[in-house]
């Protein structure tokens, strides 16, 4: 490296530090969502870099549906626990109590309440001004033209038409009374980049995003993986119907809910074996993610509505 | 190159409608393997929607429904792919008049722009506009990409006019960096990979040039600041100083001095999560501790002694206006400068700029995507360098306190209107080399205000027009003799002696008297901001030119005094035999023969030298330099 060069790397990691102390300087009560996947590992990484040698100076919230994987919690509460981080779980407990499920509801339902409905219920309650996630501009295309501070209106509106201007690293943080920030320190970062940044920091992330053997169904050439009583589609005795089960080597790229996240085939068991994949893939991460494959604009509309 | 070994640029393209810009993105996505298959499929499913034969790669880059509903593309969207030896941003802004704003906010953050040029239509109004903006922000690398090569048959005579025609506008510009390339997005001619259809074309292909240019010289890594953005207090031992080395490097043991308390003190180590430092540069995040226990909290700066930047609490700037209310006089705003925020306000508007042909036009307010310069003066000093030398501590937005939207962009050109130097973009040099920010601050700079003070009169310019032969320079040099001998600082300016020398590279045409006239009123500024009163004579027939001038100054400060004598007197004069050789054809574009003189309307003085003698005329201005209190009568 030539003397007072940053790399890319580097450069992103100073550029996300610089964003979460702004938040935390110019609001009163931020709040980090924390979805317990890769990005959010990252963003909590950076998070420490950014107070070191201070705490991570916002809790961490994770907006659980109930449908996560099992591996999720686990990984979440030890993590959280190591590194000395205050978690807020919250769930629509209304909504999981009558069963929402994506099968039944329908996946823009489902998410509308668990997810979309969950967030804002939690953020309202906390009374949290700005919220930090981790989605990226490259994930998906109404996300790249999002602002790293993006304004929420009182119902946690993104209007997209109407963003503020955002001018070099200046960020404006101003926000009414009834108004929320969300902020997005991830915002350059690829996937690759992610991995990168995991392997050269040496970051924990959840176990099941590397390779192993699981049952899983294979439908519209998507592995929707079996987990006994959540996946919906078992009978009382948690047998599968209709659809054949499969034992196939694979590994989740991203992560969310059981019945809406269908794995990889995939026998990456390492951060570089990851990295060679991401590098030579030909579909983008969010591939087997069923919430965006409902029409062309479904993020969007998703986004409109307040979610991430 | 081990992949977190790689550098990154940052790049902003744009075009106007229907240049190819999305079949150029595209493309360089494509051949760089960085479009995904189902994202791919997700648009050819909208595509087969639209009844489209083939699919629209642009959709890939329209976000929003609504841009994919009207075609256009509404916002700036943030694309990213990378190659073995670099990782690329690229902004793709919107070439639409009415988004300037996205220009600006899409172009605030790049290292290099793309322009693309339809190769059919030439060089447009847009891709002007374009070039000015990424001039006026400073961005130090730009690239002309001529597109749709394939269409015109690879010619290059059609390129070479488009190059001609671009480099003859951008010499006007702030720009040293400028490559052009003949592409064909469509087909992938000189994107990737080199065309063989034009082998003409000797240079590299648009990605070689991308991934090649050196941007690291870009960063100003001189002027040490650190704006400090969070205080880090997690016990008692502890009390450090987050923030980004903005510019500049710094060490353990160097001192430093905070602003603006003015303390001094050094720096007793660089903290960070993966150990202490040894040296810190721009633009690592950091945390500084200090050797001595001095208050210092958010919005200050940390900067080395030696080195300080401009401590102001008024200044003069360059902003691009963004918000549908206009911008007026005394509104006041919110500025946010590093970390720092102040209540603001507009003093007063120096100029705007017409962004199609850079003339500076008087303005009582800025619309949405106006740009101009303004003056501001603020509750709170800020520290700060011009935006030239220093980007990150040049650069402001302006926050509506009411509505809390950010209306404007800001860089800032000069402290105070007393040290002002008038330099806007269509006329600047590109000073490049890095001053130290303490001569530009105290030591060099005598105001205005002091030097009158000294010489007992103000400083103005006279600008004498009127015909060849009307008597500018005879009326001139009768009044430089008596402000001379009541002890004035004067200066004479004289059209014919200017072009013996400073202007003597340039000839008669329309644009050669422009920019004749262009010097002559940069000229008259320097003397003018050096105290003098500058006497300007030339026959400056053209009321445009002129006014160019005029707004070089303050009102009040630019005195047009039009010699006015009807044309057959001064042909009878005919001092130097000009209107003899004229008449015979021996030169042409002669004023008042074949090349109109546009007369003042409104001219501060109007003398006729015909109806009145020498003394008379010269009695006239006297008196009026009186009236105005440029001369007291101490000096008579």
């Amino acid at each position: 490296m030539n003397s007072f060069n940053l790399s890319y790397l580097r450069q992103l990691e100073s550029e996300s530090i610089d964003i979460m102390r702004e938040v935390a300087a110019e609001f009163k009560n931020p709040v980090m969502l924390y979805s317990v996947g890769k990005d959010s590992s990252v963003m909590v990484r950076l998070a420490q870099k950014a107070f070191y040698p201070g705490r991570i100076p916002f809790p961490l919230m994770h907006v659980d549906t109930g449908y996560k994987f099992p591996e999720m919690y686990k990984f979440r509460d030890e993590f959280c626990k190591k590194i000395d981080a205050t978690l807020i779980v919250e769930r629509n407990e209304q909504w999981i109590a009558r069963g929402c499920h994506p099968l039944k509801m329908g996946v823009d339902k489902c998410c509308s309440y668990l997810k979309t409905g969950a967030l804002l219920d939690a953020l309202r309650k906390h009374g949290f001004d700005a919220a930090i996630g981790g989605a990226r501009r490259e994930e998906e295309k109404s996300r790249a033209k999002e602002r790293v501070f993006s304004l929420r209106d009182s119902f946690g509106q993104w209007d997209p038409k109407n963003q503020r201007p955002e001018l070099w690293d200046i960020y404006n943080t101003r926000v009414n009374e009834d108004e929320s920030m969300r902020v997005f320190p991830l915002s350059n970062w690829t996937e690759k980049d992610i991995w990168q940044y995991i392997k050269i920091e040496n970051i924990p992330v959840v176990p099941i995003y590397f390779a192993q053997e699981r049952e899983v169904i294979v439908r519209n050439g998507i592995l929707i993986p079996v987990y006994p009583g959540l996946t919906g589609l078992e009978d009382a005795n948690g047998k599968i119907v209709q659809e054949k089960t499969k034992k196939i080597i694979c590994r989740f790229r991203s992560l969310g809910c059981i019945p809406c996240t269908g794995a990889i085939a995939s026998k990456a068991v390492t951060f570089d074996e990851i990295i060679s994949e991401v590098r030579a893939a030909t579909k983008s991460e969010r591939e087997n993610r069923v919430i965006d494959l409902t029409s062309d604009s479904s993020m969007e509309q998703k986004k409109k509505e307040g979610y991430f | 190159m081990p992949t977190g070994e790689k550098s990154l640029l940052r790049f902003v393209t744009t075009g106007s409608v229907d240049d190819g810009k999305s079949t150029l993105i595209g493309r360089l996505l494509y051949e760089t393997k960085s479009i995904f298959e189902d994202q791919y499929m997700a648009i050819e499913k909208t595509s087969k929607k639209k009844g489209l034969k083939e699919v629209e790669l642009a959709y890939l880059l329209d976000g929003l429904a609504a841009e994919r509903e009207q075609g256009i593309t509404i916002d700036v969207a943030y694309r990213y792919f990378e190659t073995e030896k670099r990782k690329f941003i690229i902004t793709d802004s919107p070439g639409h008049v009415q988004y300037t704003k996205n220009m600006v906010t899409g172009a605030s953050k790049a290292d290099c722009a793309v322009i693309l040029i339809d190769a059919r239509n030439g060089v447009l109004t847009q891709s002007k506009r374009h070039g000015f903006l990424i001039s006026l922000l400073q961005i130090p690398h730009l690239i002309v990409a001529v597109n749709k090569m394939d269409i015109v048959d690879y010619s290059q005579d059609v390129f070479t006019r488009i190059v001609e025609e671009y480099k003859d506008y951008s010499q006007k510009l702030d720009i040293h960096d400028i490559i052009f390339i003949p592409v064909s997005a469509l087909k992938g001619d000189n994107v990737a990979v080199k065309s063989k259809k034009m082998p003409w074309y000797e240079g590299a292909t648009l990605l070689h040039n991308l991934e090649n240019l050196n941007v690291s010289a870009d960063r100003n890594l001189v002027d040490f600041r650190f704006p400090v953005q969070y205080v880090l207090r997690p016990n008692a031992n502890f009390r450090g100083f987050a923030g980004k080395v903005v510019s500049g490097t710094i060490s353990p043991s160097e001192e430093v001095v905070a602003l603006p308390s003015g303390k001094i003190t050094s720096i007793k180590a660089i903290n960070t999560y993966d150990g202490e430092l040894t040296e810190a540069f721009a633009p690592q995040s950091v945390v500084l501790t200090l050797n001595d226990e001095i208050d210092v909290s958010r919005g200050d700066m940390i900067v080395r002694k030696k080195n300080l930047p401009l401590i102001e609490n008024s200044l003069e700037a360059i902003v691009c206006w963004m918000d549908d209310e206009p911008m007026t006089i005394n509104s006041s705003f919110i500025m946010k400068h590093t970390t720092r925020s102040v209540r603001a306000s507009v003093k007063s508007i120096v100029y705007k700029i017409d962004v199609n042909t850079l003339h500076r036009q008087r303005a009582e307010r800025f619309l949405l995507n106006d740009i101009g310069r303004v003056e501001i003066k603020l509750a709170a000093p800020i520290f700060f360098d011009l935006y030239k030398i220093n980007h990150a501590t040049g650069r402001f937005i302006l926050i509506d306190p009411l509505t809390n939207k950010t209306v404007a962009a800001g860089m800032i050109r000069d402290a105070a209107r007393h040290v002002e130097d008038y330099v806007s973009a269509e006329t600047e040099e590109g000073v490049k080399q890095k001053k130290s920010p303490h001569t530009v601050w105290r030591d060099h700079h005598i105001g205005l205000a002091e030097r009158e003070k000294q010489s007992g009169h103000k400083a103005v310019v006279l600008w004498f027009t009127g015909l060849s032969g009307s008597g500018k320079s005879t009326v001139a040099m009768e009044l430089e003799r008596r402000l001379f001998e009541h002890g004035c600082k004067t200066v004479m300016l004289d059209g014919d002696i200017i072009r013996h020398g400073l202007c003597s590279d340039l000839a008669f045409s329309v644009a050669d008297r422009k920019e004749n006239i262009r010097r002559a009123g940069e000229t008259a500024k320097l003397f003018f901001e050096h105290g003098h009163i500058v006497l300007c004579t030339f026959i400056s027939p053209f009321k445009e030119d002129r006014n160019f001038v005029r707004k070089l100054f303050d009102s009040g400060r630019f005195v047009e005094i039009y010699v006015n004598c009807p044309i057959d007197e001064c042909q009878r004069r005919d001092p130097n035999g000009l209107y003899e050789k004229a008449r015979s054809g021996k030169i042409s574009g002669f004023t008042g023969i074949d090349s109109p003189y546009e007369a003042p309307e409104q001219p501060e003085i109007l003398i006729d030298t015909r109806a009145f003698p020498l003394d008379k005329c010269v009695d006239v201005i006297e008196a009026y330099l009186t009236k105005h209190k440029v001369v007291y009568q101490s000096n008579k």
